[in-house]
C-alpha cells in the first residue's frame, strides 16, 4: 500500500516538473524510507524508547495510510506551494540526516519534538521518534494536502523563508491534525477529504492566517519579528542539538536575539517624529520660561501687572477644599497662561472665568477689564455693517416704483450695550489649552443672548464653528460662547452680602483705583460673614452681576421712543407700527440682590450650600453649587470669595429641551372691498348705457366699445 | 476608577472639574479598604458620586474575580459607612422611569407619582389615579444600573476572556498606543456583551476572540454620543459622554492607568440629538 502511493506520488511530482524535484526526492524519502523504517520503530520502539511513544505506537499505521493518498491525490496542487520553497536549504540535510542518524539520533529528537507537537493526537507523536526533527516535515505533506488553500497562500507569502515555514507548520499542527483525524476516521481517505476540507474552513483559515500575521509583525524597536525569532531558534537548536534543549530555552533565544545582526539602512528621510505631545510642550515651555525673558528694568509694569493678575492657586486651593477645580498642574499651567495674557494685553483685572467643554476641544476663559481708553479698538464695526445691509436693502425696494413694497419690517434691531456696560462690561479670552493662543471673544448682542436662550448645542471647540439651529443663531460658535458666558456670568456670579457696596454716586461710574465697578464699589468695612451663616442663608449672597433682561441686554433699551423718531420721517407707517405690541418696559432684580430671591426651577431650589467638611467644621469653607447652571460654583471663606464655572456651559431643565415653535404664519390680507370686484357688466347694463350714449354717441366710438366687449368676452371662455 | 490607585486616577480626571475635596479623599481610601476586606471583593472600584439636593451620594463598586460577573453596588453619604444597594431589576427601572429631576440625597425620600389606572368596576371602566410612591434608593439602583450598563467603558486589551469562560484582567495590558486612543473603537463597553451577538460572521472575523468580547463604543446610538479628547498635551485621552454628561473615562496611552468616574446628577441627557 505505502510504496504503491509513493510510487504515484512519484509519478505525480514528476509531471510538476523542474521545480518537484527537490520535493520529489523528499517525499521519495519521507515516503519509502521513513515509514518501512516506522513500522520497525513502532515495533522496536517499546523496547528502545520510553513510555508515552510505545502507548501512542500503535494507532500509527492507520495515520500513515491517512496521510500519505492525500499526497497522491493533491500532489500536483500543494506543488506550487510547498515545494519551491524546500528545495534550497532545510529538507535535502535534514533527509540526510534522517537517514544516515536515525538510529543514533532517535531518543534525543523524541525528547525535544514531543513538547513541540500536540500531544493529544498520535501521529505526530508517532512520527516523532523515528524522524526526530523532520517531523514538521514528515507531517507536511498530509496537511498540505488537507489544507490546500492556506498552504497555498503561505507558499506565496512566505515563499522564501523556507525555515520559516517549518515553524508555520508546527503552528498549524493542531488545527490540521483535526482534519487528519477525520480523515483517518474514514476508510478512504482520499475521496473523502476534499469534501470536508471544502466545507469546513474559513474560520480555521482566517484564523491561521491572522495568527500567522499577527506572528509576523515586526518590532518598531530591534526590527525582528516572532516568525523570524522562533525559526531562527529553532533551526539554531537543530544545527546544535543542544540537550535539554527545553530547559535551555530562554538562553537560546536570549543567544539568537544578541547575535542577531541588522544593518542599519540609511534612509534620506530624516525621522523627525513630531508627536502633537512635543509640539504642546515646546509651546507651554514659554509659559515657563516667560519670567525669565521679561527685562528686570520694567519693575513698573510688573507691579501693574501684579495687580492684574488673579491669585488663581489661591482659589484653586480653596475649590479644591470643595471639591471642584481641574487639577494642580492644569491649573498651575492656566495661572502661567493668564500671567502671560496679563504680560501682553493692557489689562487691568483678570480673572480665570473657568472651563467650557467642546466636543474637540475645551475652553479656557479668562474675564478681563482692559485698563482705561485701550480697549476701544474694533467698536460697533458690526452695527455699521448691518446698517449698510439695511440701507441697500432699502434702496433696491425703492427702485421699483409701482409695485408696492414689503410693509415688512424686521423686528426692532436692539443695539448692544457698549463695551465696559451691562453685558459687556468685561472682554473675554478664551483659549484651547493653556500655552496656545489667547483669542479675544466679540461683544455680545442682545439678538444672541435671546437667541442663545432658545437653543441648546454642544460646543465643538473651534471658534470658527457654524452653530446650525432652528431660530437662526446670528454668528458662530465664538458668540454663542460668548453669550453663554455672559448668561451664565450673569445667573451665577455671586458674592457674600456686604462685600460690595452701591456707590455714592449712585448710577454713575465709579472710578476707584482698585475694583472699577459700575455701579457698585467694594466695601472697605467689609468685615466679614461667618461660614455657618453663609451656608445656612442664601440671602447673605448677593448677584454682583447685573441680571439679562429678556430683551437680551442688561439696562432697558426702549425700542419705541426710536420708532417715535422714525415717524417723524415716515408718516404712513405710522399707523402700523402703533398696532404693534406695546413694549413693556422690562424689569429684573437690581443689582446685589440676594439669591434666596431667585426662582425656583420646577421646586428644586436655585442653590444648594454646603460645608466643604463636616469633620473639622470651624475652618471649613461655604460652597455654594448653582442648579441653574450645573458646573458654577461659588466658595466663600468669610472674607475671600470667588466664583468658578466648569461645565458644558448649558443650563439645567428638569423636562427635556423643546425646540421653539415654528413662527406664526401670516394672516393674509382681509376680504374687504380693496380685494373684491364687481361683477363684470352684463349685457343689458351695457345696452342701457349704451342706449343712454347713443343720444349724443358719435359713430366711431361706438365701433371701438364693441372691439373691447369682444376682447372680454374672450378672457372669460 | 479603581480604588488603589484613587489619587493618581482623581488626578488623571481632573480635567473634568471632577475631583472630591481632601477629606473626601482621605475617606474613601480608608473606608473601601475596609470594604474590600469585609465584603471579599477582588477588586473595588471608585464609581463616582451623584449629586443631590442636599447630599451627594458616593458610589463604589465591588467586583469578583470574574469582571463581568454582576457588581454590587454600595452607596455612602459620608464616605465612610457604607451599605449596600439591591441589584437592579427591570422592573426598578421601569418604576423609576417616570420620575424626572434631581436628587434630593435622602434615601428613603419618596416621589410621589400620580397614574391613572383602570379600575374594572363590573362593567363600567373607571379611570382612578393612584398615587404610586417610589423610593429614592429604588431609583438610585435604578441609574446606577442604567448608567453602568450605557456608559461604563475599559480600553480594548485591559480584559481578556479565559479558556474557562471567566474575564479577568489582563496582566500584559501596556495601554493603547497614541493612535489606536483616538479611536473609539478601542474602547469597549463594561458588561456583558448585547450587539455582539447580532454581528455578522464577516465582522466577527476580524475580532479576536479572547480581547474582542465586547460591544465596542463606537456603535453607539447616537453617533456622536462621545467626546474623545487628547489632553495635557496629548498625554492622557479623555472620554466623556454625551448621552449621560457627567462620565468621564481617561486613559493615558501606553500605560495600564484607565478608568471611568461618574459625577453628575443622575440625569440622562435626552436633548443630545438637538445638541450636535
Amino acid at each position: 500500500m505505502e510504496n504503491s502511493t509513493s510510487l504515484k506520488q512519484v509519478k505525480e511530482n514528476q509531471q510538476t516538473g523542474e521545480e518537484g524535484r527537490p520535493w520529489e526526492e523528499m517525499t521519495e524519502a519521507s515516503s519509502q524510507d521513513p515509514e518501512p523504517s516506522l513500522s520497525k520503530t513502532s515495533e522496536s520502539e517499546p523496547a528502545q524508547e520510553t513510555g508515552p511513544q510505545s502507548r501512542s505506537s500503535p494507532p500509527w499505521s492507520p495515520p500513515s495510510r491517512g496521510s500519505t493518498p492525500p499526497d497522491e491525490r493533491t500532489g500536483p496542487g500543494a506543488a506550487p506551494g510547498p515545494p519551491p520553497q524546500e528545495p534550497s536549504s532545510t529538507p535535502p540535510p535534514l533527509a540526510l540526516a534522517r537517514q544516515d542518524l536515525e538510529a543514533p539520533w532517535q531518543s534525543d529528537r523524541t525528547a525535544s519534538v514531543i513538547p513541540e507537537a500536540e500531544t493529544p493526537h498520535s501521529d505526530p507523536l508517532e512520527q516523532s521518534p523515528d524522524k526526530g526533527a523532520s517531523t514538521p516535515y514528515q507531517t507536511c505533506p498530509s496537511k498540505r494536502n488537507g489544507f490546500q488553500q492556506p498552504q497555498r497562500t503561505k507558499g506565496h507569502l512566505y515563499g522564501p523563508k523556507d525555515v520559516n515555514w517549518n515553524n508555520a507548520e508546527q503552528k498549524k499542527l493542531r488545527f490540521d491534525i483535526f482534519q487528519e483525524t477525520d480523515s483517518n476516521s474514514q476508510d478512504d481517505p482520499g475521496e473523502a477529504e476534499p469534501a470536508a476540507w471544502e466545507a469546513a474552513p474559513s474560520m480555521t483559515e482566517t484564523a491561521i492566517q491572522s495568527a500567522k500575521a499577527y506572528l509576523l509583525q515586526t518590532s518598531s524597536k530591534s526590527g525582528l519579528n516572532l516568525y523570524d525569532h522562533l525559526s531562527n531558534m529553532l533551526s539554531k537548536i537543530l544545527d546544535e542539538r543542544p540537550e535539554n534543549a527545553v530547559d535551555i530555552i530562554e538562553n537560546i533565544s536570549q543567544d539568537v536575539k544578541m547575535a542577531h545582526f541588522s544593518k542599519k539602512l540609511d534612509t534620506l528621510q530624516n525621522e523627525n517624529e513630531m508627536l502633537p505631545t512635543y509640539e504642546i510642550a515646546e509651546k507651554q515651555k514659554a509659559l515657563f520660561l516667560q519670567g525669565n525673558l521679561e527685562g528686570a528694568d520694567q519693575e513698573l509694569e510688573d507691579e501693574i501687572a501684579e495687580n492684574s493678575l488673579p491669585n488663581v492657586m489661591e482659589s484653586a486651593f480653596y475649590f479644591d477644599q470643595a471639591g471642584v477645580g481641574l487639577g494642580t498642574d492644569e491649573t498651575y499651567r492656566i495661572y502661567l497662561a493668564l500671567k502671560q495674557l496679563t504680560d501682553t494685553h493692557p489689562i487691568q483685572r483678570c480673572r480665570f472665568w473657568g472651563k467650557i467643554f467642546g466636543l474637540e476641544m475645551n475652553y479656557i476663559v479668562a474675564e478681563v477689564e482692559f485698563r482705561e481708553g485701550e480697549d476701544e479698538e474694533e467698536v460697533e464695526e458690526e452695527d455699521v455693517i448691518e446698517q449698510r445691509d439695511n440701507g441697500d436693502s432699502e434702496g433696491e425696494e425703492g427702485d421699483e416704483d409701482e409695485l408696492p413694497r414689503s410693509s415688512y419690517q424686521a423686528p426692532q434691531v436692539i443695539p448692544r450695550e457698549e463695551s465696559r456696560t451691562g453685558a459687556n462690561k468685561y472682554v473675554y479670552f478664551v483659549c484651547n489649552e493653556p500655552g496656545r493662543p489667547w483669542v479675544k471673544l466679540p461683544p455680545v448682542t442682545p439678538a444672541q443672548i435671546v437667541i442663545a436662550r432658545k437653543i441648546k448645542k454642544f460646543f465643538t471647540g473651534q471658534l470658527d464653528h457654524p452653530i446650525v439651529s432652528y431660530p437662526i443663531f446670528p454668528g458662530n460658535e465664538s458668540n454663542y460662547l460668548r453669550a453663554q458666558i455672559a448668561r451664565i456670568s450673569a445667573g451665577t456670579h455671586v458674592s457674600p452680602l456686604g462685600f460690595y457696596q452701591f456707590g455714592e454716586e449712585e448710577g454713575e461710574e465709579e472710578q476707584e483705583v482698585e475694583g472699577r465697578r459700575e455701579y457698585f464699589e467694594e466695601n472697605p468695612d467689609f468685615e466679614g460673614i461667618q461660614v455657618i451663616d453663609l451656608v445656612e442663608s442664601l440671602s447673605n449672597w448677593v448677584h454682583h452681576v447685573q441680571h439679562i433682561l429678556p430683551q437680551g441686554r442688561c439696562n432697558w433699551f426702549n425700542p419705541i421712543q426710536k420708532i417715535e423718531e422714525e415717524e417723524e420721517e415716515d408718516d404712513e407707517e405710522k399707523e402700523e407700527e402703533k398696532e404693534e405690541p406695546d413694549y413693556i418696559e422690562e424689569v429684573g432684580p437690581p443689582l446685589l440682590t440676594p439669591i434666596s430671591e431667585d426662582l425656583e426651577i420646577q421646586n428644586i431650589p436655585p442653590w444648594t450650600t454646603r460645608l466643604s467638611s463636616n469633620v473639622i467644621p470651624q475652618y471649613a469653607i461655604a460652597i455654594l453649587r448653582s442648579n441653574l447652571w450645573p458646573g458654577a460654583y461659588a466658595f466663600c471663606n468669610g472674607k475671600k470669595f470667588e466664583n468658578l464655572y466648569i461645565g458644558w456651559g448649558h443650563k439645567y431643565s428638569p423636562d427635556s429641551y423643546t425646540p421653539p415653535v415654528p413662527p406664526p404664519v401670516c394672516q393674509e390680507y382681509p376680504r374687504g372691498p380693496e380685494i373684491t370686484e364687481m361683477d363684470d357688466p352684463s349685457v343689458e347694463e351695457e345696452q342701457a348705457f349704451r342706449a343712454a350714449q347713443e343720444a349724443a354717441a358719435l359713430p366711431d366710438e361706438e365701433d371701438e366699445e364693441t372691439e373691447e366687449d369682444e376682447d372680454e368676452e374672450e378672457d372669460y371662455d | 476608577m479603581d480604588a488603589d490607585s484613587l489619587l493618581l486616577s482623581l488626578e488623571l480626571a481632573s480635567g473634568s472639574g471632577q475631583g472630591l475635596s481632601p477629606d473626601r479623599r482621605a475617606s474613601l481610601l480608608t473606608s473601601l479598604t475596609l470594604v474590600k476586606r469585609d465584603y471579599r471583593y477582588d477588586r473595588v472600584l471608585f464609581w463616582g458620586r451623584i449629586l443631590g439636593l442636599v447630599a451627594d451620594y458616593y458610589i463604589a463598586q465591588g467586583l469578583s474575580e470574574d469582571q463581568l460577573a454582576p457588581r454590587k453596588t454600595l452607596y455612602s453619604l459620608n464616605c465612610m459607612e457604607w451599605s449596600l444597594l439591591p441589584p437592579a431589576t427591570e422592573e426598578m427601572a421601569a418604576q423609576t422611569a417616570v420620575v424626572k429631576g434631581r436628587f434630593l440625597g435622602d434615601p428613603s425620600h419618596e416621589y410621589e407619582h400620580t397614574e391613572l389606572q383602570k379600575v374594572n368596576d363590573g362593567d363600567k371602566v373607571f379611570e382612578e389615579e393612584v398615587v404610586v410612591q417610589i423610593k429614592e434608593e429604588t431609583r438610585l439602583v435604578s441609574i446606577i444600573d442604567q448608567i453602568d450598563n450605557a456608559v461604563a467603558v475599559v480600553p480594548r486589551g485591559i480584559l481578556f476572556k479565559t479558556p474557562f469562560g471567566p474575564v479577568h484582567v489582563n496582566r500584559t495590558f501596556e495601554g493603547l498606543s497614541l493612535s489606536e486612543a483616538k479611536k473609539l473603537s478601542s474602547y469597549f463597553h463594561f458588561r456583558e456583551p448585547v450587539e455582539l451577538k447580532n454581528k455578522t460572521l464577516l465582522e466577527k472575523a476580524d475580532l479576536d476572540p479572547s480581547l474582542d468580547f465586547l460591544d465596542s463604543l463606537e456603535h453607539d446610538i447616537p453617533k456622536g454620543s462621545w467626546s474623545v479628547q487628547m489632553e495635557r498635551g496629548h498625554a492622557l485621552v479623555v472620554l466623556r459622554s454625551l448621552l449621560w454628561p457627567g462620565l468621564t473615562f481617561y486613559h493615558t496611552p501606553r500605560t495600564k492607568n484607565c478608568g471611568y468616574i461618574y459625577v453628575g446628577t443622575g440625569e440622562k441627557n435626552i436633548d443630545l440629538p438637538f445638541m450636535l
